[in-house]
């Protein structure tokens, strides 16, 4: 009933109240087992920051034990202020900025494309909606911060800038691989022997300083650090829980997998299938380290570690839709067409919290901004659409094979209408008495397959994408 | 299930509308996207108005039309003229598919989920006809500086201006009135002035008069216009009046239009005999002279000293006694500047007569509600994409008197949205204003500068220190107090200005064909 609004409610009661050996550890002041603390370090810091603010305010709000289940209009005011208060320092600056940075295009489609990029309806409705106060702003935004500052060549500071993002949310860790791999990449370019070498020493320092400073009050025991550990990633738990738009939940429809396999070999087998689906982008971008690739990676690696990952919640695509954000000045109509799809993937958790309203008019309203600043509908080409190399490598086995934007933009009214209907059957139907999640499955299964899709098409572009790149500013 | 299927419907039409809109009618995404964001304020703070249209709706549904001016179970009792009231009756037939319960006159206070989507809906949808009344406007505006770039044309300003106004959407989406479709017949009957139909100006006018006679304030001004430019067919070359050129058939075809449209909506009054009861709702003068929150207009300064002198020790009886009963007159005779030949040259003269009647009435009126700036607001944003002057006076009235409206929404959670939308309005419009006219001298100089970012720290100051000051319980009325003594000079100011230029400005047109 009362959602994570309540989660992080409790958090500041939890790290105001108890000393910081007692704040992963089940006790009888913290039942762990009501919501417990389950995020690093930094979110326990940031609640207690916010716990200080609402001491000042009023105590009743974090009294130990007796303010559980506390709601009231000030108590709501304020939670809210602390995320639109994150947001304006600083996931919003970090918007701005990138969009600042965008090469070859007029101030207009700047502004434009900042506020298409504020405006994606998944952030603003699971973040601010009913009863959901997540502050994925920070960590998202933190994340942006590494990714501007380490593509225009800023590196420690943008290392330093993710570090503090994966610790502030270990699903951050889904990005980590193409970070990796994108400066390893510049380390090789600049030479092992010599300026590469002191770059990667560099990086592995600001790395392990900043993962020290925030885990040092937890270092002083074992048990205090394997314990964080355990809370930050259960495996004990399951491929999946509940229906989310992932390979697992889709193909257990027809295919019980929790029960065919034992614990241990799903986890063995979700991990390689993870790797090898992102394996090829990972070393192209070792191989050719460019700030395009980085953020088409980005995206690809981040979309493979949802479809096949441990434990993915709904609300993880909001990762994947965070780079889809940063490359939407380059494919205008595939980013929007795969946010739209973000969106629509969790529509369930959208509905349980009563947000349909809320969602159907930022998704409106996101459309419209993306059509009229972009006009998506005209950039359909196979240069646009970043397919040029594809297309002509494979043109020279199959000649005839000019067909691909024609299907692409099929698939796209196709998908649109299915979305369309299922989102007016969930809401006005009632699902028959033997299928009583028929709706659930179906959103996650359509998404699915819609995100399947965009992996194939973000892989494409990463593999084929450097050639053309060159071309286009030679033509330009 | 019954307001799933509404929401639905509503939903999927706008959707529909908003795939036609990536073909890039500009004009269209803005209307769509307002009207999103007024279904986002859906669930906000609404103030009792929401139970006077209900009582309303309730009693014209169930009591025959004898009934509709005696009825008084609730306190809110009609008092809008009877056009509005058969509004309120062709309402009332919808309302009866979403909730039979609020049709119920002793249903006082009677307010469940349906009711409020209904209600909601209801104004959102009859905001249509004030997009096609911007859409209107905008044709009369001519951009005569070629600009390519879209964002800089003054069609393009005047749009966002009319349809974010940031106090007509507070005031109809969160307060909860129906002015949005009011104000669209009012701009349609300027547009149709300008578009020189004025029959169909006078009409619409005179039906709108009979839907809230608060445009009353503003009849002066289309009066003489008409009588100026529609009656006197001709003008002599230099632009003064030819006293022969009067036509006795206009004249009478527009006393005819008014006639017929009155008699239309007191005409059923009449033949009860309830026409005095009726007058007597419409026009309650016992009320006082001042509304509970005041609005920033001369009285409040009057108040305002009143009470500190009162507050010091200085009882002043005298000064005290002598204004109340003269102040309708007062106002009358201040409100009515159009005397002055020279500015009914033309359409936009006016316009600058009608918004200074509004605003002198504003200024000076009985009983004035702190909503009717809204009055002056609007019609002003029409000139202030024409000429630098009239960008400053629209930016300064528009600024103090939306800022005026604060106290309005008073309740925590409208905090964050009432700055929210101030400042974005605020800073598009004086950005795109300053943008329009940089060829010409600055917009304003550094007092005006300075007593608008004073709004700042006075906003500041009412909401969250003072709520922690020992002040508060003592004297809870100093937020108010300060609120609409600060806004009423820079009203006044705003007046000020506006009824110099009239007089000053060297009338247009007449060298240019009309």
């Amino acid at each position: 009933m009362f959602g994570d609004y309540e989660a992080q409610r409790h958090w500041q009661e939890i790290t105001f109240n108890l000393p910081i050996k007692q704040w992963y550890f089940n006790s009888s002041d913290n039942n762990l087992q009501y919501w417990g603390l389950d995020y690093p370090p930094l979110t326990a810091y940031h609640s207690l920051l916010c716990a200080y603010v609402a001491q000042f305010i009023n105590p009743d709000w974090i009294a130990l034990h007796s303010s559980r289940g506390y709601e009231s209009q000030a108590h709501k005011l304020f939670m809210r202020a602390t995320v639109l208060i994150a947001d304006l320092l600083i996931y919003i600056p970090a918007v701005v900025l990138h969009c600042c940075c965008l090469k070859e295009i007029s101030t207009k489609k700047k502004i434009a494309n900042a506020l298409c990029i504020l405006l994606y309806p998944g952030l603003i409705l699971i973040d601010y909606g009913h009863f959901q106060i997540m502050y994925n702003s920070v960590s998202l935004g933190l994340a942006l911060w590494g990714v501007l500052g380490v593509s225009c060549d800023w590196d420690l500071l943008g290392s330093l800038a993710f570090c503090l993002a994966v610790n502030y949310k270990q699903m951050e860790l889904y990005h980590s691989l193409p970070f990796f791999c994108f400066l390893l990449g510049k380390c090789f370019k600049k030479g092992l022997k010599g300026k590469g070498f002191v770059l990667f020493v560099k990086l592995a320092g600001t790395v392990v300083a900043s993962f020290t400073l925030c885990w040092l009050p937890f270092f002083t025991e074992r048990a205090q650090a394997l314990q964080v550990l355990r809370r930050l990633f259960p495996v004990d738990r399951g491929l999946f829980e509940d229906k989310v738009a992932n390979i697992w939940c889709s193909v257990s429809v027809f295919l019980k997998i929790k029960d065919i396999l034992p614990h241990h070999v799903q986890i063995i087998v979700s991990f390689c299938l993870t790797l090898l689906s992102l394996l090829p982008a990972c070393v192209k971008l070792t191989l050719q380290p460019s700030p395009k690739g980085f953020r088409f990676t980005l995206v690809s690696c981040a979309l493979s570690f949802f479809l096949f990952s441990f434990q993915v919640h709904e609300k993880s695509i909001l990762l994947v839709s965070l780079p889809v954000c940063l490359v939407l000045s380059e494919i205008p109509f595939m980013s929007t067409w795969f946010l739209l799809v973000s969106t629509f993937s969790m529509l369930p958790l959208l509905l349980k919290d009563d947000l349909l309203m809320p969602s159907v008019v930022t998704t409106m309203a996101f459309f419209i901004a993306c059509a009229t600043s972009f006009s998506i509908f005209e950039k359909t080409s196979e240069e646009e659409l970043r397919l040029k190399s594809f297309s002509v490598s494979v043109r020279k086995h199959l000649p005839r094979f000019t067909f691909l934007p024609r299907i692409i933009q099929h698939l796209f009214i196709i998908s649109v209408i299915t979305m369309v209907l299922l989102t007016l059957m969930t809401v006005t139907l009632d699902p028959p008495q033997k299928l009583p999640d028929l709706f659930s499955v179906l959103v996650s299964s359509v998404s699915c397959l819609n995100f399947l899709f965009f992996l194939v098409y973000f892989n494409i572009i990463v593999m084929w994408d450097s050639k053309d790149g060159r071309n286009q500013k030679k033509i330009h | 299930m019954r307001i799933k299927w509404v929401e639905c419907a509503a939903l999927s039409v706008m959707a529909a509308l908003s795939v036609m809109t990536g073909g890039g009618s500009w004009f269209l995404a803005l209307a769509l996207g307002v009207t999103l964001l007024k279904c986002l304020l859906i669930p906000t703070y609404h103030s009792t108005d929401f139970e006077v249209h209900r009582n309303w709706l309730a009693i014209t549904h169930s009591l025959p039309i004898s009934q509709w001016y005696y009825e008084a179970t609730s306190e809110w009792t009609l008092d809008y003229p009877p056009f509005f009231a058969w509004f309120e009756y062709a309402l009332s037939h919808v309302a009866k598919y979403f909730d039979q319960e609020m049709l119920n006159v002793h249903n006082l206070n009677y307010s469940s989920s349906r009711t409020l989507l209904f209600q909601r809906f209801s104004v959102i949808f009859t905001d249509a006809l004030f997009v096609y009344a911007v859409h209107e406007c905008c044709k009369c505006v001519d951009g005569k500086k070629a600009c390519k770039e879209l964002t800089e044309k003054p069609k393009f300003i005047l749009s966002v201006l009319l349809l974010w106004n940031f106090g007509l959407l507070i005031v109809d989406h969160i307060h909860f009135q129906y002015n949005g479709f009011l104000f669209g017949l009012m701009l349609l009957s300027i547009a149709r002035l300008f578009q020189k139909r004025h029959m169909e100006g006078a009409f619409l006018f005179a039906v709108l008069l009979h839907f809230k006679h608060i445009y009353l304030y503003v009849a002066p001004a289309y009066g003489i216009y008409l009588l100026r430019s529609y009656c006197f067919t001709a003008n002599k070359p230099d632009g003064s009046i030819r006293w022969n050129s009067f036509s006795f058939v206009r004249l009478i075809s527009l006393g005819l239009t008014v006639f017929l449209v009155s008699a239309l909506s007191l005409g059923p009054f009449l033949a009860l005999n309830q026409l005095p009861q009726v007058f007597s709702r419409l026009f309650p003068f016992k009320r006082g002279l001042c509304h509970a929150y005041w609005a920033p207009n001369f009285w409040a300064v009057y108040n305002a000293l009143d009470k500190v002198l009162s507050v010091i020790g200085l009882n002043d009886k005298w000064f005290g006694s002598a204004v109340p009963t003269h102040s309708p007159s007062l106002g009358d005779s201040l409100g009515h500047p159009h005397l002055h030949p020279d500015c009914h040259i033309g359409p936009r003269g006016f316009l600058r007569c009608l918004i200074l009647c509004a605003l002198s009435s504003f200024m000076f009126g009985w009983h004035v509600h702190e909503k009717a700036i809204l009055l002056a607001i609007l019609p002003m944003s029409l000139l202030s994409v024409g000429k630098a002057g009239d960008a400053s006076i629209f930016l300064i009235l528009s600024t103090t008197g939306h800022y005026s409206l604060f106290p309005l929404l008073f309740t925590a959670p409208e905090l964050p949205i009432k700055i929210l939308l101030m400042l974005l309005f605020t800073i598009y419009s004086i950005s795109s204003l300053k943008t329009l006219f940089r060829k010409e001298k600055p917009l304003f100089n550094w007092m005006e500068t300075f007593y608008l970012l004073g709004l700042g720290p006075l906003e500041v100051f009412c909401e969250f220190v003072f709520p922690f000051t020992s002040w508060k319980l003592k004297y809870p009325f100093i937020p108010l107090l300060l609120t609409s003594v600060y806004c009423a000079v820079g009203i006044t100011y705003a007046w000020f200005k506006l009824y110099v230029s009239v007089f000053t400005d060297p009338p247009v047109g007449k060298t240019k064909k009309q």
